[in-house]
């Protein structure tokens, strides 16, 4: 059997499972965002009462983190209200960053565990050889009532990776070219683990980016087997007691797929599509941007933040650009903080803004008007994703946004570092 | 289940959760107000043309991208009567589902249909009636999933196992 596999067989209480087979499986841990009133709606339906486990449940406001209209306040002010009334001591206000940061940095997130969260970005969490899913409202009220979930078992796909990244290549520029490649497609209802000597050596942000994108394929799931630096992480925040499940070596994947990275350039998710994927290269430098992000779930760490601080320190933006700073989470911008990088992103010309994720999907904090062009670290670039239908995205690496921002146009990031 | 007869309207592949319910109005949860942005990012005067009952037929990878039930709230709300697809992406069929709302899987459907056809839809059998008698056979849904949409919803058939077991008691 795949980990994957052990992982759902163990929270089912049975000895194997076999993929296309329906089994219920126990959850360990489930994250409410704040984008869901529906889910106290639908609990309340189902016929309310105290939830399975107060302290396995955390609700995180970080999609309209601090209150962007009245009706997101009131969806807060139910929330906390609810936490309150049902004890569950893990609310997770305005003031933290995004879930996928926050929920690891806490040590909620480890090898082994089932989690689930109302947000299709859980699939980060194969980062710590743990089964993170997303899913809507229904499913998350279900788990809230019964702290047990439907699962198909997924077929399992492999990516290797082989190569080293040279300087200014990064782990997003991974996972865009993969996603070029196979296309938005290639996973839906599958489960994707990555392996090969680059991803043995990716450090634990490295492999949550990696991860986190693999939904923009319709991954259900995703993983790596975790390395002793993952370990070490999960052990700081932790303690020791959790389970790393191995594959078997006779497993048999649904496919799988090749990569050598030793060449790779910069890549870009031209729009509208995140698998509409470029070089950064000659033939498409120099794309005047009025707006880059850098932060959220996809890119956002304190390594993201790093090489934009080294790209613009000492510089500044030109007066088309605007560059928004989107920590991940509360401990991100402290690192920040401390090693001086927010003070050089200002001085260069940023603004920084609530740790959250408003802007990915539109919501808050630096959406775009019409005919506008944006260089995000996020990753989607659907039509109107992040504000104006008519707007334009470019879904590219921490360094690539920093190099975009500093000369105003889609730059290759590679001269600056 | 009844059968669904409905207008064709079309769409293409990979329509993703922000062009069925943009994310600008994410903080609404009255299931009447949702439903006024119905496939507002794909095509803004959808919500002007359809007619309740009628029927999107889309390409590959129906729903991807955001978790929010919102998407499939939305089209549920307005009345919109199925969505038949070539696929849909996991998590809004899943909402889907769990809402009993009427999805099928059907790869070559674009191929077959026009716009503006009239269509039927029998849920239980997975079978698609055209306007020209043809009779097409979508992917049927495995006995877990019809049990859902047998009860109406996972909200119902919760209230289902807490009504018997009252009446147990």
């Amino acid at each position: 059997m795949h980990a994957l596999y052990k992982i759902l067989a163990s929270h089912a209480g049975v000895d194997s499972v076999t993929p296309g087979e329906i089994v219920t499986a126990n959850v360990d841990f489930a994250e409410v965002n704040d984008l869901y009133l529906q889910v106290l709606k639908s609990y309340e339906a189902m016929g309310g009462g105290k939830v399975w486990n107060p302290e396995k449940i955390t609700f995180i406001f970080d999609h309209f983190n601090p209150a962007p209209s009245i009706k997101a306040a009131e969806n807060h002010r139910q929330m906390r209200e609810f936490c309150f009334a049902q004890k569950i001591p893990h609310l997770v206000d305005i003031n933290e960053g995004v879930c996928h940061q926050v929920m690891p940095e806490r040590g909620w997130v480890r090898p082994g565990m089932i989690l689930v969260a109302t947000d299709s970005h859980t699939v980060t969490h194969g980062a710590f050889g743990a089964f993170g899913t997303g899913v809507g409202s229904t499913d998350m009220a279900s788990i809230m009532q019964t702290g047990k979930l439907w699962f198909r078992v997924p077929e399992v796909i492999k990516i290797n990776v082989d190569g080293i990244l040279t300087k200014g290549v990064m782990a997003k520029d991974v996972i865009l070219k993969i996603i070029g490649e196979l296309k938005q497609d290639a996973a839906v209802y599958k489960a994707i683990e990555f392996t090969g000597s680059l991803i043995e050596n990716l450090s634990v942000a490295e492999r949550m980016t990696i991860c986190n994108m693999t939904v923009e394929m319709g991954a259900k799931t995703s993983y790596i087997q975790p390395n002793e630096e993952v370990l070490k992480y999960v052990r700081e925040r932790y303690g020791d007691d959790f389970t790393v499940y191995q594959t078997d070596p006779d497993f048999a994947y649904a496919a799988e797929y090749h990569f050598d990275v030793n060449n790779l350039v910069p890549q870009a998710a031209a729009p509208h599509s995140v698998d509409n994927v470029i070089p950064v290269s000659e033939d498409h430098l120099g794309v005047q941007i009025n707006q880059v992000l850098i932060g959220t779930c996809t890119g956002g760490r304190f390594e993201d933040i790093e090489v934009a601080a080294k790209i613009l320190k000492g510089q500044h933006i030109p007066v088309h650009t605007r560059l928004i700073i989107l920590p991940a989470s509360k401990e991100v911008l402290s690192r920040c903080l401390e090693k001086g990088y927010i003070s050089d992103l200002m001085a260069a010309g940023a603004t920084i803004a609530a740790p959250g994720c408003g802007p990915c999907l539109g919501v808050h904090q630096g959406l775009l008007a019409d005919g506008e062009r944006c260089a995000t670290t996020s990753s989607r670039n659907f039509p109107g994703r992040m504000g104006s239908t008519k707007a334009e995205i470019y879904v590219v690496s921490p360094a690539t946004a920093a190099a975009s921002a500093l000369e105003g146009k889609l730059a290759d990031p590679r001269k600056y570092l | 289940m009844e059968k669904i007869q409905g207008k064709v309207f079309k769409f293409n592949d990979n329509i993703d959760t922000d062009q069925i319910y943009p994310g600008r109005y994410l903080d609404k949860s009255d299931h009447q107000e949702i439903a006024q942005h119905v496939m507002e990012g794909a095509d803004p005067s959808f919500k002007e043309n359809y007619q309740p009952g009628d029927i999107i037929v889309a390409g590959k990878n129906f729903g991807c991208g955001s978790s929010r039930e919102h998407a499939v709230i939305t089209l549920n709300a307005a009345g919109v009567g199925a969505v038949i697809a070539e696929s849909f992406a996991r998590i809004f069929y899943r909402n889907a589902v769990n809402m009993a709302y009427p999805v099928l899987i059907c790869p070559g459907i674009v191929e077959q249909v026009t716009a503006g056809e009239e269509i039927e839809v029998d849920l239980v059998e997975a079978k698609i009636t055209l306007s020209s008698g043809e009779v097409l056979q979508a992917e049927k849904l495995s006995d877990y999933v019809l049990n859902i949409f047998q009860h109406g919803g996972v909200i119902q058939m919760f209230q289902a196992k807490s009504g018997q077991e009252a009446g147990q008691k």
